[in-house]
């Protein structure tokens, strides 16, 4: 039988991967995936809830479905923003986004 | 879901291995395309473990709106600004990846005693839901209406934003210029002020 320890682990390391690729890749884009992991893994969390702690009234599934149109909304805006840095600064290497740094 | 108990373990257990494999190929590969690509694999199997959790309409929505939508909107923006350029190497980045690595194993562990040390409240002997999207229906459109709502506007504003930020300015003047016949006519970049990193540091 299916146990919610096993979705919750999977959800954990599913997290540290996001957040491993969040912090030490340098291509904006790939931040940006690294992002919609660890939304995932969140959602993964979420869904197990609903299924084995509350079964009748899912509100689980209603709060993942608010978090992917969040994450559709963040995917575009963070995408444009990265359009127009590549526009200004001509790359997309995170290191080279300095402006604000100090 | 009435699938036999080995059918389910057998199940989770190839969903998650590509979980993981395509969640580390994504975040390892060097080609972003690949990486792209191997992140439409992390969603379509995360659309399979919903699936294995009863929620149908939930597993086809994130179908849907994740492998559809971000997924393509990720690619476009990979042709959009594909530049292959190498990437000027960093003194001593080895260690930033090194503690980045040691940081992210010590949240699993962390997060794994947590999840295994506590007695969760399952709920036993309670058969879930048969129709999950009416029940969903239900709560959107009774005790969850001013988020729904919200949602619809926040979706709206997000498009707006997204068309300013990325469109560019186009001078119709110069629509009939020989040279740039290939390219859209645009008004000249204004370069970021301060310039590189050499200027300031």
């Amino acid at each position: 039988m299916l146990q919610l320890q096993y979705f919750l682990l999977l959800g954990a390391a599913l997290f540290c991967i996001g957040i491993y690729g969040l912090i030490s890749s340098r291509n904006a884009v790939r931040v940006l995936m690294s992002v919609e992991l660890m939304l995932n893994a969140v959602n993964l969390n979420l869904m197990g809830f609903s299924n084995f702690l509350d079964p009748q009234n899912i509100k689980g599934q209603v709060f993942t479905v608010f978090v992917i149109t969040v994450a559709a909304a963040e995917a575009a805006v963070g995408l444009a923003i990265i359009l127009a840095i590549y526009r200004n600064r001509e790359t997309i290497d995170m290191e080279q986004f300095n402006l604000l740094r100090w | 879901m009435n699938l036999a108990e080995g059918v389910q373990i057998v199940s989770f257990g190839i969903l998650a291995t590509m979980v993981i494999v395509a969640a580390l190929g994504v975040v390892l590969l060097s080609n972003i395309v690949y990486s792209a690509f191997l992140l439409g694999g992390v969603f379509i199997s995360i659309a399979g473990l919903y699936i294995l959790l009863n929620a149908d309409f939930v597993a086809a929505a994130q179908v849907l709106i994740y492998v559809g939508a971000v997924n393509v909107l990720i690619l476009f923006a990979i042709m959009l600004v594909n530049k292959r350029q190498e990437f000027a190497p960093m003194a001593r980045r080895w260690i930033r990846n090194l503690a980045t690595g040691l940081v992210c194993v010590g949240l699993f562990v962390l997060l794994g005693a947590m999840v295994l040390s506590q007695r969760w409240a399952i709920a036993t002997g309670v058969t879930p839901v048969v129709n999950s999207v009416q029940e969903i229906a239900k709560h959107f459109f009774s005790d969850f209406l001013l988020p729904f709502e919200l949602a619809s506007v926040l979706l709206l504003m997000a498009m707006i934003g997204a068309i300013i930020l990325a469109r560019r300015d186009i001078l119709p003047d110069l629509r009939e210029s020989q040279e740039a016949a290939l390219t859209l006519p645009e008004r000249p970049r204004e370069l970021a002020a301060l310039g590189g990193d050499e200027s300031i540091n």
